[in-house]
């Protein structure tokens, strides 16, 4: 035992690096080994691009509380230039798709109750001449209700649009007209969102949505592949603990999940126009965090599963509350408390207070600091239950 | 050293159940250093199971033992150091070219420069021109042969290997077997599991193994010797009739088809002779006594085991 390094090796035995570096040796070995199984999976590869690009126009375009080209009817008993200002105005407000002319009250009504417009605009008869006779003559704007943010955004664009569609017909002798102020104005003040803009809130809800559904799906599966493809075997008798196993298969999403988030960024400024008004190493940080954190989900998904079906299953386990019950799809203040105290159990609503703040207002590490630490202590969470449920053996 | 480092593997009683089902029952081996030990048995006699918890990937309900004079309950992790051990089926990653699985191996073991202890590794199984492709699409002969040299890259004191050459063409299976027996001259233990005759016969001992229990184990001769066994040759026409004639008859206990010939064997020398004498005296088939075969041996543990499980 003196002589030789150790009595036990009669083969020639490669040398050895120290325990530390061996340890970290080992993580590097899945690392790389991942990374390649990654890239040579071309359909996987192809879709860390095109999920959150494809995703980013379905939701972008089509998750839109502010809907434009609402139909429309107009019953006008009035013919004046005025009023016909006045339509073409709120035509061109682009939520007006003016799709009929109604004969009469009725006829707008019935227009209204099966479905076939959401607004009818009533000029009366005599709408110009009370108005140069400066009597403040009503303009009726009938909304049909029922979707109340469906038309609220219309409403509020034609009160505002109306006004200045009159005040250019009101020249030469009619000018006085136009310093009165309108019966009906109503100011709106939205802040960090002027314009009342629906996907400066939806787009930065979309970072977060699309990364806890593309995370989730690549660590989920990680380790029942390992066991129905029987590699798990040999890699159990191999000399590596399951703290390395985890952060070695890990570690290569984090790379792709950062490519997502550039990707989505990029899109989000060029196509949707919405700004990152924060610092943008800020919010790639906390990011990242969240990336991990759902990894480490995934990555704990997989170690309960007994195979990728059932992994599969769980990703959507809690990936339908993730979408429902954190802020994404309706407002948080607005649901009942059960659902709160649920999303605040979920990554996800602390990522989006996170992204939002960071893009729409310009927050920084220290207003944030709370939705941080929740990001990682449910991060050590996932992955010391990742560890503990790990099985070192095939009993 | 001290002599019980000469044992390489030394295991006692050790007792797996999955369910109700006892696996293994009871087993106990002892394999000296250098040696390479022949571990047969029927499918599903528990080789696998066995094996499984020499290397530590089952925990036994009852028994205990050493690997490399490391425990088997306690010191799994020392175990998975110095043990190399070749799963029954292609366990590296097919997804992943040779060389990529024996650098995965090489960082995994914790070596100095895996790269070059790669390249070494393809040099020896001469498997360098085809270092770039896929594991999976490489043939059964050379899946084996990579999986033994990821097994041996580490340098492990002990290989366990599960049915290694199943599947494998018998040119392979020759060569095979040769780099163990160059790896046992090295001082390298090997625990094999087979079910072939021929390389039972190049296993300096063997342990047979039937419904989780060991029937027998020793050398080669020590297992003939210790069946007890009485062996004719019968050659002739009409031999499977003579066979299924004779599987009836007392004193009767191994009736196996050789080729064009019939072995037949009992324990009982005495009740064998005069069914022998008997039917030579017939005159229809030749009769000769002979030393029985391993696998007469095989054979008869076998239909034994199979009668009373």
């Amino acid at each position: 035992m003196s002589t030789q390094e150790d009595p036990r090796s009669v083969v020639p035995r490669p040398a050895r690096r120290g325990p530390l570096a061996q340890s970290w040796q080992r993580v590097v070995a899945m690392f790389v080994k991942e990374f390649i199984q990654l890239r040579r999976d071309r359909p996987t590869f192809a879709m860390i691009v095109g999920i959150p690009l494809i995703q980013l126009m379905l939701f972008g375009y089509a998750i839109n509380t502010d809907p434009k080209h609402l139909p429309t009817a107009v019953l006008t008993g009035d013919d004046s230039p005025i009023a016909r200002a006045l339509i073409g105005a709120l035509r061109a407000t682009d939520y007006f798709n003016i799709k009929y002319v109604a004969r009469g009250e009725a006829d707008a009504d019935k227009l209204i109750l099966s479905n076939k417009v959401q607004f009818v605009i009533q000029i009366p008869p005599d709408f110009s001449r009370q108005l140069v006779r400066g009597e403040k003559p009503g303009l009726l704007l009938i909304a049909d209700a029922t979707d109340p943010t469906a038309t609220s955004g219309a409403v509020a664009a034609a009160l505002g649009t109306a006004n200045q569609a009159l005040d250019r017909e009101l020249t030469g002798p009619l000018a006085s007209l136009a310093q009165n102020a309108p019966p009906y104005e109503i100011r709106v003040h939205r802040r960090y969102n002027p314009a009342g803009e629906t996907r400066r809130n939806i787009v930065p809800g979309l970072i977060g949505t699309i990364l806890t559904m593309t995370m989730l799906m690549y660590t989920a599966m990680s380790v029942t592949r390992e066991i129905e493809r029987g590699t798990m075997e040999a890699l159990l008798a191999m000399p590596i603990l399951p703290v390395e196993i985890m952060l070695g298969k890990i570690a290569p999403y984090v790379v792709v999940g950062a490519v997502q988030m550039a990707t989505i960024l990029i899109v989000a400024s060029l196509l949707f126009q919405v700004p990152v008004v924060g610092s943008l190493f800020t919010l790639t940080v906390l990011t990242l965090l969240f990336i991990v954190a759902n990894l480490s989900v995934g990555y704990t998904f997989s170690t309960v599963a007994v195979n990728q079906l059932q992994a599969m299953q769980m990703t959507f386990f809690f990936f339908l509350p993730s979408m429902l019950l954190s802020g994404f799809l309706f407002p948080f203040h607005g649901m009942p408390m059960w659902a709160q105290y649920t999303g605040e159990a979920l990554p996800l609503t602390h990522y989006l207070r996170i992204v939002r703040s960071v893009m729409l207002k310009g927050s920084n590490f220290d207003d944030l600091a709370v939705d941080a630490g929740a990001l990682a202590a449910f991060t050590l969470v996932a992955m010391s239950v990742a560890v503990m449920r790990f099985r070192q053996t095939l009993d | 050293m001290s002599a019980e480092s000469d044992i390489a593997i030394d295991v006692r009683g050790l007792t797996k159940s999955f369910g109700a089902k006892k696996v293994v029952d009871n087993f106990t081996l002892q394999v000296a250093r250098g040696h390479i030990q022949g571990f047969l048995g029927p499918n599903g006699s528990g080789k696998t199971t066995t094996i499984r918890m020499l290397c530590g990937l089952l925990t036994p309900d009852s028994g205990e033992g050493e690997c490399l004079g490391f425990d088997i309950r306690r010191q799994q992790e020392e175990i998975k150091r110095y043990v190399g051990y070749m799963t029954q089926g292609f366990s590296l990653y097919r997804d992943l070219t040779i060389r990529e699985n024996l650098e995965f191996v090489a960082r995994v073991y914790g070596l100095e420069a895996p790269e070059n202890a790669a390249q070494g590794a393809l040099e020896r199984l001469g498997l360098v021109a085809r270092a770039d492709q896929l594991a999976g699409e490489l043939s059964g002969g050379w899946k084996q042969r990579l999986a033994l040299g990821a097994c041996i890259l580490p340098g492990p004191s002990l290989l366990l290997l599960d049915e290694p050459t199943a599947g494998v063409d018998p040119k392979a299976r020759r060569d095979f077997w040769d780099e163990i027996h160059h790896l046992a001259t090295q001082g390298l233990t090997v625990l094999v599991s087979t079910h072939y005759m021929d390389e039972a016969e190049r296993c300096h001992r063997i342990a047979y193994i039937a419904n989780g229990r060991l029937l027998a184990s020793g050398t080669i001769p020590e297992i003939i010797a210790g069946a007890n066994l009485s062996t004719w040759v019968v050659t002739g026409e009409g031999l499977d009739r003579l066979s299924s004639e004779l599987k009836r008859q007392p004193g009767v206990d191994m009736v196996a088809r050789f080729g064009s010939a019939l072995h037949v064997g009992g324990r009982d020398e005495a009740a064998m002779e005069r069914v022998a004498d008997r039917y030579s005296a017939e005159g229809l088939h030749h009769w000769r006594r002979d030393e029985p075969s391993l696998e007469d041996v095989f054979i008869d543990l076998m239909t034994r085991a199979g009668a009373d499980p």
